[in-house]
C-alpha cells in the first residue's frame, strides 16, 4: 500500500480509546494527511476489548481495511478478530507490564512501550491513552504544539484533567521521538499536503447536520443503538440551533409526536434502529394515509430482535420497503459516506415536505461510527423552501390533485380548517366509506410514486459498465467496494453505488441490461438488494457477496471475493 | 361567540341515540365558543373509538390518528405551535388501554393541553368488550365469565404521577362539565378530565341511573385544590365517586413546550422558521 498506514488501537471500554481516536485523527488531518477512522465495540460499558482503525494516507480513503500496520493494544486479551489481522509486517507498540506474554512467539515486531508506567508518572494510570496519543503523534510527524492545542480544546473545561493528560501526552511524545531518533522505529510517511484542512465528520454528525440544513427543528427518539447517536448530537446542540428534542417513552410516541409536529408545520425526525423502527410501523402507515410528511433515520444493526446492539448490518432494507400496513409510496435513502449522509438527510426533509410521504434514511452502525474527511458540507438558505400553503376558507386537505400532491395546509396558517384523518376520507378529511372515493384517494396517494420515480437519484457509476461485470452496492458498502475495485485495477469491472434504493432511478434498467455479470455485495445473509433489483428489473444477480458477521466487509475481502468470482468459480 | 359556529353541516352522526357523547360534544362546543376561541385556533386530536370520532362532528382543525396515540400527536402539535389550543380526546380504551404508556408520560411531560376521556367503561366501537375501567364481574361477549382484572383508577394514577390538573365529571351533568372542561382548557399544563358516560348499547351495568346513584358533586370547601395527598384520598373514594376538580397545580409550573430550547430565543411557531444556516456552517467549520 506504499506510504499508507492502518493504525489500530485496542482497549477496554472506559480506557479512552475513543479519545485517542478523536485526538489523533484531528492532529493528523491538521498535519495535512488524509485520514479515515472506523471503530468496533462490544455492547458493554466497561471492560472487554474495543478497537478503532485509523487510516493515514496521502490520498483520500474511506473504507475499512483488514491489514494492520501498527497496533497499539492498551490492554491484554485481544479478541480473535484482531489477532487474525496481524501479520509478520505488523508493528506492535505494547506495554509488557499489561500484555505479559501475549505477543511472545508471534512473528510481528513487538516494541515494548511502558504506557502504564509513563502514565502513572505523569498523572495516573487512566491517562495511558494520552501517552499513546503522544507516541503516535511523534511517529507521524505531528508537531507537539498542535497536539497540545488539541488537548486544550478537548479538556478546557476540566483544568486538572487537562494537566494530567498534557503531561502524559508530552511524555508519550518524547518516547515517540526517542523511538524515531534511535531508529528503533522509522515510518516512511505519506506526503502531507499543507493546504489540506478537511472537516472530520462521523456518520452521526453527518446525518444530524444534514437534517438541520434541511430545516429539521424537532427530533424525537427512544434511545437505541446505533440510532441514538443522532439523538445525543441533536440534544447536545439543541440550544445552539434552537430546536426541540425529546426523548420519548417509546418509538410509537416518537413517530406520533413527530407527525403531530409536522402537521403543525414543524420539520421532525425520529431516529432509531431496526427494532424501534418495527414499533413505528403503524405510525408510518398513519403518515401515509394522512399524507403527513415524516423523516425517520434508521441506523441498522444485526437482528433479529436484540441481535448485536453495537454491530453493523444492512438487513433492514426490506423492513423499510414494506414497513406499515396498506399500500403507499415512500422513499428510502442509503448514504455510503459522510457527504452522502449529509446531502441525503437534507434532501429527506425537502422530499418529505414536497411529496407528503415518509422518507427513511437508512444508515448502519459502521457508517455512523466511522469518521470521514470532507472538504466541506454545503449549507445555504437559497436551496431551502417550505412546501405548505396558507389555507383559505374553502380549503380541502385532500383535494384530488392530478399529480397526487394536495396542497398541504398547516394549523395556524390561514383561515381554512385542516382535517387530518387516519380513516379513508373524502377531500375534506372526513371519514368516507364510498367505494369510488376510496379508489380515487388510493390512486391519488399512489400517483405520488411517479413523481418520486422521476425525482429519484441515479446510482454513482465507477468504470464503464457496458459489457463489463457490474458490481452493485448500496449504503455503507459502496466506498469499501470502490476501494476494492481500485485495488484490483481491472477494467472489466464497473461499480454502481446506490445512495437511493427506493424508488430506483430509471437508469437501472439499461444499466443491468448492458452488464455481463451482475454481482451484488451487501451486508445481509439473503441478498435483499439483489432481490429488489430483480423485482424492479427482472435481472437476477449472477453472484452475491454477502456479509452478516456484524462487521463491515474489508477492502481486501471484497477484492478477493470479486477476483474469485471473476476467475469463474463460486457461482451462487 | 355562538356555539353554533362549531356546528358541522350535513354530518352523518354515527353515535347511538342516547349516547353520552352527544352531551359532551355540545358541552365542548359551548365551552370553546364561551372562551372566545374560533375553530381556527383549536386543534382537536383523537385516536380511535366512538369518543375519538368527536372531532369529526364539530368545527376545528383535527387529527384523528391511531388508536391510543392521541397524546404524543397532541404533544407534537402543541410543541410545534404553542399558540394553538390543543385538546386530546378519546375513550377509556383509547387513552387508558392502548395509550396507557403515553398517558403516564404525557402527565410527566406536562404539555399544555386538555385531555378529555369519555369513560363509559366498555368498548363501543368494537361492540361491547371490557375496557380497562370495566367493573370486575361485568360479562361481555369476550369476558364471558365476567371481568377478572381490577379496573384502572385514572384519577389516582394521574394524581400519583404528578398530573397538573385532574378532574372528573359526568356527561349528563352538563353544567358541571362545562365548568370543568373550561377550567381544564384554561389551565396551563396537562389537564386530565375523566368523563363518566353511559354506553346505552353495550354497558348494561353503568347506566345513567347507575352513574346518578353512584356519584356526588364535590362542594366548595370540600377540596383543597393544591393538596395532592388529599386529592389522592378523593381519587380513592367511591362508590359513590366524587365529581369535580380534585387537584390543580398552583400557577407557575413550566410546561413541556415552554422549556424547549426551540423557544428560548424565538417565540414564533416552527413553521415560520428557516434552518439556521450561519450556525450550521460555523459548526462545520469547527470540525476542521
Amino acid at each position: 500500500m506504499g506510504n499508507e498506514f492502518s493504525v489500530v488501537l485496542c482497549g477496554a471500554a472506559g480506557q479512552g480509546v475513543q479519545t485517542v481516536e478523536n485526538l489523533l485523527v484531528k492532529a493528523l488531518a491538521r498535519s495535512g494527511f488524509h485520514v479515515f477512522a472506523t471503530k468496533e465495540s462490544m455492547s458493554r460499558v466497561r471492560g472487554g476489548s474495543n478497537s478503532t482503525e485509523i487510516r493515514i494516507s496521502g490520498r483520500h480513503v474511506e473504507a475499512f481495511v483488514e491489514r494492520i500496520d501498527l497496533l497499539v493494544p492498551l490492554n491484554g486479551g485481544l479478541r480473535p478478530n484482531i489477532w487474525k489481522r496481524l501479520s509478520p509486517e505488523t508493528i506492535v507498540l505494547g506495554d509488557r507490564e499489561e500484555l505479559k506474554e501475549e505477543f511472545v512467539g508471534h512473528p510481528c515486531t513487538f516494541l515494548d512501550v511502558p504506557f502504564l508506567e509513563m502514565a502513572r508518572q505523569a498523572g495516573g494510570a487512566l491517562t495511558a491513552n494520552s501517552v499513546a496519543a503522544g507516541v503516535l503523534c511523534a511517529l507521524f510527524g505531528v508537531e507537539y504544539p498542535d497536539l497540545d492545542q488539541l488537548l486544550v480544546e478537548r479538556f478546557s473545561a476540566k483544568p486538572e484533567i487537562l494537566e494530567k493528560n498534557r503531561s502524559s501526552a508530552e511524555s508519550g511524545f518524547r518516547q515517540g521521538m526517542d523511538l524515531v531518533e534511535k531508529n528503533r522505529l522509522s515510518l516512511s510517511l505519506p506526503e502531507a499536503d499543507p493546504h489540506w484542512r478537511p472537516a472530520l465528520v462521523d456518520g452521526h454528525k453527518a446525518v444530524s447536520l444534514g437534517a438541520l440544513a434541511g430545516g429539521c427543528n424537532f427530533v424525537t427518539a427512544y434511545p437505541m443503538s446505533p440510532g441514538s447517536g443522532v439523538l445525543a448530537f441533536m440534544s447536545q446542540n439543541a440550544a445552539r440551533f434552537g430546536i426541540a428534542v425529546e426523548q420519548v417513552e417509546d418509538e410509537i410516541a416518537a413517530v406520533n409526536m413527530a407527525l403531530g409536529a409536522w402537521a403543525a408545520g414543524g420539520r421532525a425526525m425520529a431516529t432509531t434502529s431496526g427494532g424501534g423502527f418495527a414499533l413505528m410501523e403503524e405510525g408510518i402507515s398513519l403518515s401515509a394515509v394522512t399524507e403527513t410528511p415524516i423523516v425517520v433515520h434508521v441506523g441498522q444493526r444485526p437482528g433479529p430482535a436484540t441481535g448485536m446492539a453495537t454491530r453493523t448490518e444492512q438487513a433492514d432494507l426490506e423492513l423499510a420497503l414494506y414497513a406499515g400496513h396498506g399500500e403507499f409510496p415512500r422513499v428510502i435513502l442509503s448514504p455510503g459516506n459522510a457527504r452522502e449522509a449529509f446531502d441525503l438527510s437534507r434532501l429527506a426533509f425537502d422530499w418529505a415536505d414536497r411529496y407528503q410521504v415518509p422518507v427513511f434514511i437508512l444508515t448502519d452502525e459502521y457508517l455512523l461510527d466511522s469518521v470521514f474527511e470532507v472538504e466541506g458540507l454545503p449549507v445555504d438558505e437559497g436551496s431551502f423552501s417550505h412546501h405548505f400553503v396558507e389555507s383559505g376558507p374553502d380549503y380541502l386537505r385532500y383535494r384530488l390533485a392530478e399529480d397526487g400532491v394536495s396542497p398541504r395546509g398547516i394549523f395556524g396558517n390561514g383561515t381554512g380548517l385542516i382535517r387530518i384523518d387516519s380513516h379513508e376520507h373524502d377531500e375534506s378529511g372526513h371519514i368516507e366509506e364510498d367505494f369510488d372515493m376510496r379508489e380515487r384517494m388510493q390512486m391519488k396517494r399512489m400517483s405520488k410514486l411517479k413523481l418520486l420515480e422521476e425525482a429519484a437519484l441515479p446510482p454513482t457509476v465507477h468504470g464503464n459498465p457496458k459489457d463489463a461485470n457490474l458490481v452493485l452496492s448500496w449504503g455503507s458498502t459502496g466506498p469499501v467496494l470502490q476501494e476494492a475495485l481500485a485495488l484490483l485495477g481491472r477494467t472489466d469491472i464497473a461499480l454502481a453505488h446506490f445512495s437511493q434504493v427506493y424508488p430506483l432511478h430509471s437508469s437501472v434498467l439499461d444499466l443491468v441490461a448492458g452488464a455481463r455479470k451482475i454481482i451484488v455485495a451487501e451486508g445481509n445473509s439473503t441478498g435483499q438488494f439483489a432481490r429488489l433489483i430483480r423485482l424492479s428489473t427482472g435481472r437476477k444477480a449472477d453472484h452475491l457477496l454477502l456479509n452478516f458477521r456484524g462487521h463491515q466487509f474489508s477492502v481486501e475481502e471484497l477484492a478477493s471475493g470479486l477476483e474469485r468470482i471473476l476467475l469463474g468459480g463460486d457461482a451462487q | 361567540m355562538n356555539p353554533r359556529e362549531y356546528d358541522v353541516e350535513n354530518v352523518d352522526m354515527s353515535w347511538c341515540p342516547g349516547c353520552g357523547n352527544f352531551q359532551i360534544l355540545s358541552t365542548l362546543k359551548e365551552v370553546l365558543s364561551g372562551l372566545g376561541l374560533s375553530p381556527q385556533e383549536v386543534v382537536l386530536i383523537s385516536g380511535i373509538g366512538q369518543a375519538a370520532k368527536t372531532p369529526h362532528f364539530m368545527k376545528g382543525h383535527i387529527i384523528q390518528g391511531l388508536h391510543g396515540r392521541a397524546l404524543p400527536v397532541a404533544t407534537g402539535v402543541k410543541a410545534a405551535n404553542p399558540g394553538m389550543t390543543v385538546l386530546a380526546i378519546g375513550g377509556d380504551g383509547d387513552m387508558y388501554g392502548e395509550g396507557g404508556n403515553h398517558l403516564l408520560h404525557a402527565i410527566r411531560r406536562n404539555p399544555d393541553l386538555a385531555n378529555l376521556v369519555h369513560n363509559n367503561m366498555v368498548y363501543g366501537l368494537t361492540k361491547g368488550q371490557a375496557s380497562p375501567t370495566s367493573p370486575v364481574g361485568m360479562k361481555t361477549p369476550v369476558q364471558v365469565e365476567g371481568v377478572f382484572s381490577e379496573p384502572l383508577n385514572p384519577l389516582a394514577l394521574a394524581i400519583s404521577q404528578g398530573a397538573s390538573f385532574v378532574a372528573r365529571t359526568f356527561s349528563a351533568a352538563t353544567d358541571l362539565s362545562r365548568e370543568i372542561i373550561k377550567a381544564a382548557i384554561i389551565h396551563k399544563g396537562y389537564a386530565l378530565v375523566d368523563i363518566f358516560q353511559p354506553c346505552v348499547s353495550f354497558n348494561k351495568v353503568n347506566t345513567y341511573k347507575w352513574f346518578k346513584e353512584n356519584t356526588f358533586v364535590l362542594q366548595d370547601g370540600q377540596v383543597d385544590l393544591h393538596d395532592r395527598r388529599k386529592a389522592m384520598e378523593l381519587a380513592m373514594t367511591g362508590p359513590p365517586y366524587p365529581l369535580g376538580i380534585l387537584y390543580q397545580d398552583r400557577p407557575g409550573r413550566v410546561t413541556f413546550e415552554e422549556q424547549l430550547p426551540a423557544y428560548r430565543e424565538k417565540k414564533d411557531p416552527l413553521w415560520k422558521r428557516k434552518p439556521p444556516v450561519g450556525l450550521i456552517s460555523a459548526f462545520i467549520e469547527g470540525l476542521r
